[in-house]
């Protein structure tokens, strides 16, 4: 496989962190030199970024006082 | 308590309903505080967390019929969405603008287009993608094999970004293709 082909098919690999060091540096390099497979990596990158941040939910009050009651409880039936 | 924002958040993926994702957080806690004898000190505490959500969810909040899950899906080719609107806005307005269109998503969207996934595909991308845990740990929490939840990421990813390319085109963010 040519290198881009290579760096395309370890995309998510790579952004997983599920790469050796030496297959990830490897990519590393590539991506500093070629364009092409440098976007869509950072497009990828953001989309992610993107999904994880938008995914974020704030915790109704009652709903830690609920737990914490629930654990109180727990802990003077144990 | 620290991790009940992503516990909670996770559960209202998982039960895409907010009462039920708080009996599963509430149910969550309470099985952790009589499991904790089987946690391991110097594991991870949060993946034991998770599993124990996970577990508490699939035994007791999912939908009762079982799905042939993993045909539900359509094969979509890879970088979806990149190849249309990736390309396409770096090309007319320079890099950020991918970037950018991104962030015109709103929360609600994408939390739509997690919770539209059938959801063997939606628990491997929710706690690959939104809570960053590795494929090994992905797999002790699912207890599937390294192997299936690499392809149920891969489909998974790539049905979400239809589904946000979706909204894109809905709302004429992105042009439709036919």
């Amino acid at each position: 496989m040519s290198d881009c082909e290579d760096a395309l098919h370890e995309l998510y690999s790579f952004l997983d962190g599920e790469l050796t060091e030496e297959r990830r540096l490897r990519i590393r390099r590539h991506l500093d030199d070629c364009q092409p497979c440098a976007e869509p990596y950072d497009f990828e990158a953001e989309l992610r970024e993107v999904v994880r941040r938008k995914c974020q939910e704030q915790v109704p009050e009652h709903l830690v006082a609920k737990v914490r009651k629930a654990l109180e409880s727990e802990s003077h039936r144990l | 308590m620290d991790l009940m924002p992503s516990l909670y958040a996770a559960a209202l993926r998982m039960t895409r309903n907010p009462s039920d994702a708080e009996d599963l957080v509430q149910e969550t806690y309470l099985r952790a505080y009589r499991g904790f004898g089987s946690f391991q000190e110097g594991t991870n505490l949060k993946a034991w967390l998770y599993r124990i959500l996970t577990n508490t969810y699939i035994n007791s909040y999912r939908a009762k019929k079982r799905r042939p899950d993993e045909t539900e899906l359509d094969e979509v080719e890879d970088l979806y969405l990149y190849r249309r609107i990736g390309g396409l806005e770096a090309a007319l307005a320079g890099r950020s603008a991918e970037d950018e269109l991104l962030e015109r998503f709103t929360d609600a969207e994408v939390k739509e287009a997690v919770e539209s996934l059938p959801e063997n595909f939606r628990l491997a991308v929710l706690l690959a993608d939104v809570e960053g845990f590795s494929y090994k740990e992905i797999a002790e929490i699912l207890d599937i094999p390294i192997g299936t939840v690499m392809s149920r990421l891969h489909r998974g990813r790539k049905a979400l970004q239809k589904r946000l390319y979706e909204f894109a085109v809905e709302r004429n963010l992105a042009p439709s293709q036919s």
